[in-house]
């Protein structure tokens, strides 16, 4: 069994508190990537895993059993850097044999039988004798991760293993790394500061901010229902459009008004008793959309085109709303030009509300398997 | 056929324009570089005279005595001795100081303990102190561990070198971290990392640390000169000091003493010759 549990963790460098308390569980076999801007201990965490760094307070166990105080060898984990971190002077297949050549009690047939599983899984058998100045970086990204697969660890650790690499091998990597962890089925924690790299990858994201554990979540839940301001615009490229808004209760309905937009929230969950200023609406940029594509629309609202991006597969827009600046994703060959005005709607099964601390207080539509207990925290 | 003449003419007048300054440049080129080799290409001619041609101030072509000099100082006067005495010291020296540092460096860059940086410090204080400074100091201990004329005291205040650790320290430190994460992980020991690691990945700095140690001791005069008092145990710089005492008829033999000169060089030369790559590398000043 090799689940991971993480309980209170904590890490303090002289005054600097890096880790402020972190509970988690990862589930055997699972795929969790932390994800956070830079600074906000994601990479501490893993490195606390690893055994790199000590454990200032709580414990880690990995399976049932503590590993504060176990040394990094005995954890039975393999780690993955951003740097590769290949020994620049042994070539590909030395590189991966030299860890458990030196430091274990492993027959010699049984290393070599391992490196040829691994080359073979990675598809990089023909880079064996090449020294790392002779590969391509996503082909020592290979060879790094051929060398933590020999190992067959219980925990594979990544440390933003793919920020080296350029865009399209990163996405092609990422493929890859996902077809392995189905063929394995080794529980991994990976972590990067690529919002796109951790919905694409996780099983579970988990977003890490100033040392706290914002939100644990399934990524397409994470991107639905953001426990609070920081997730909600951490999350999703451009990021979510937050407007600061009131909601007054007029009958049994409940009515945001912002300048320049005034809209009727459906009754989704929290809403009751929310009489208040103060607030912010948050809407993502393809949740708005013009009214002219839109039948139905009862509620609409005019802002000014200040900026138009054409992304290809749409146009973004930045639109004067009132003080705000919101973002647009409309049709692309939409004939919009910079100073226009244009006529705008909202899907309203897909807004959010956020109180002044930050933390969510409603969303317009509700989770499937759960309902009042996502927002309960 | 037009273009033809025209590129021949540009060319021409390109040629007298450009000739006067390339002529003024390298002639001063080939003069500082005669004026820099003076001494030894004097030497080299000086060495194959005899006595009587070298006191002969105008006589700049090679001499009557050919090599004869150099087997003369090779044979009659120990130089061969002195010369095997100054490698086993250099040896020595290059390896002791070499292996010290590098178990130094390893201990200040992988190893915290107390007051690391004041260990550093101390360490780069003792530049200030080399072996002629605590001549008197170091020839008292040496007297009074019985170590004279022997080759400990040739080679024993050489083996710690604040230089080489600096050196290695700045190697090790320009070395991934990572690196040294990945070796923890595995539970790959420090000897073995040192070893497998760090030492295949400084080969070049370890090489020009080896070049600087074995020229520097090679050319060591003064500590040999007050600690061994054996001719025997002699060392070649002070070998050279003796030829000048072994004057013919009231004349000094300078023939002799720089066809030793030349002998005491060669060495060094070789070493550096077939190290220089590594020796730059050390030295940062690799041309690109």
């Amino acid at each position: 069994m090799s689940d991971i549990t993480i309980q209170n963790l904590r890490k303090t460098y002289d005054d600097v508190r890096a880790v402020k308390g972190i509970d988690l569980e990862i589930d055997d076999g699972e795929f969790l990537v932390v994800v956070g801007p830079s600074g906000c201990g994601k990479s501490t965490t893993l490195r606390m895993l690893a055994g790199l760094e000590s454990v200032t307070d709580g414990s880690i166990a990995i399976g049932d059993r503590v590993v504060n105080e176990v040394p990094p060898k005995d954890r039975r984990i393999a780690m993955v850097f951003q740097n590769y971190a290949l020994y620049p002077h042994m070539t590909a297949a030395e590189n991966m044999k030299f860890g458990m050549k030196s430091a274990s009690e492993f027959s010699r047939d049984e290393i070599e039988r391992r490196v040829e599983d691994a080359t073979e899984t990675l598809d990089i058998a023909h880079l064996r004798d090449r020294k790392p100045k002779e590969l391509s970086g996503g082909e020592r990204q290979r060879v790094a991760i051929g060398r933590a697969l020999v190992r067959e660890p219980d925990v594979f650790l990544m440390d933003e293993p793919l920020s080296n690499l350029d865009a399209k091998l990163r996405v092609q990597m990422r493929a890859e790394l996902l077809k392995l962890h189905r063929d394995l089925e080794t529980t991994t924690v990976y972590v990067t500061h690529d919002q796109t790299e951790a919905m694409t990858l996780g099983d579970r994201v988990a977003v890490l901010e100033d040392g706290r554990l914002q939100q644990v979540a399934a990524p397409q839940e994470l991107y639905d229902y953001p426990t609070n301001q920081f997730v909600a615009g951490f999350v999703g490229e451009p990021a979510m459009n937050f407007i600061p808004a009131s909601v007054r209760q007029r009958g049994d309905e409940h009515v945001a008004t912002a300048p320049g937009l005034s809209l009727t929230l459906p009754a989704g969950s929290g809403l009751d008793g929310i009489d208040d200023d103060g607030l912010t609406l948050g809407v993502r940029p393809e949740d708005v959309s013009l009214v002219s594509n839109r039948a139905g629309v009862s509620e609409s609202f005019t802002a000014e085109v200040t900026v138009t991006e054409p992304l290809g597969e749409l146009l973004l827009l930045h639109c004067r709303l009132g003080d705000e600046e919101i973002r647009v994703k409309v049709e692309p060959r939409s004939r919009i030009a910079a100073g226009d005005t244009v006529e705008l709607a909202v899907d309203t099964d897909r807004l959010h509300l956020f109180d002044s601390d930050g933390d969510a207080v409603y969303h317009s539509s509700v989770p499937e398997q759960e309902t009042e207990s996502a927002l309960a925290d | 056929m037009a273009t033809e003449t025209d590129t021949t003419n540009i060319d021409a007048r390109r040629l007298v324009h450009r000739l006067p300054d390339d002529v003024l440049l390298h002639g001063g080129i080939v003069f500082s570089i005669l004026l820099m080799a003076s001494p030894l290409l004097l030497a080299v001619i000086m060495s194959t005279q005899s006595t009587t041609e070298v006191y002969q101030v105008t006589n700049l072509g090679l001499g009557s005595k050919g090599l004869s000099n150099y087997s003369d100082a090779l044979v009659n006067y120990d130089f061969s001795t002195y010369m095997l005495n100054s490698f086993v010291m250099s040896v020595i020296v290059v390896v002791g100081k070499v292996t010290l540092s590098l178990f130094a460096a390893l201990a200040l860059v992988y190893y915290r303990f107390p007051y690391e940086r004041a260990v550093f410090m101390f360490i780069l204080l003792t530049l200030l102190l080399p072996v002629p400074v605590r001549i008197v100091p170091l020839f008292q201990l040496m007297a009074d561990l019985g170590w004279t004329n022997s080759l400990l005291a040739l080679t024993g205040p050489y083996i710690a070198s604040a230089t080489a650790v600096f050196l290695f320290r700045q190697q090790f430190m320009g070395i991934s971290a990572s690196l040294v994460e990945v070796a923890r992980l595995d539970g790959v020991g420090p000897l073995t990392f040192l070893f497998r690691v760090l030492i295949p990945m400084s080969r070049g700095m370890i090489a020009g640390v080896c070049v600087i140690t074995f020229i520097y001791t090679w050319n060591q005069f003064l500590w040999p000169l007050v600690v061994v008092t054996d001719k025997s145990s002699q060392v070649v710089q002070v070998g050279i000091r003796y030829l000048q005492g072994s004057a013919q008829a009231g004349l000094t033999q300078w023939g002799l003493i720089m066809a030793g000169a030349v002998l005491a060089l060669l060495p060094p030369l070789v070493v550096l010759v077939v190290l220089h790559r590594p020796l730059l590398r050390t030295l940062t000043i690799q041309q690109k």
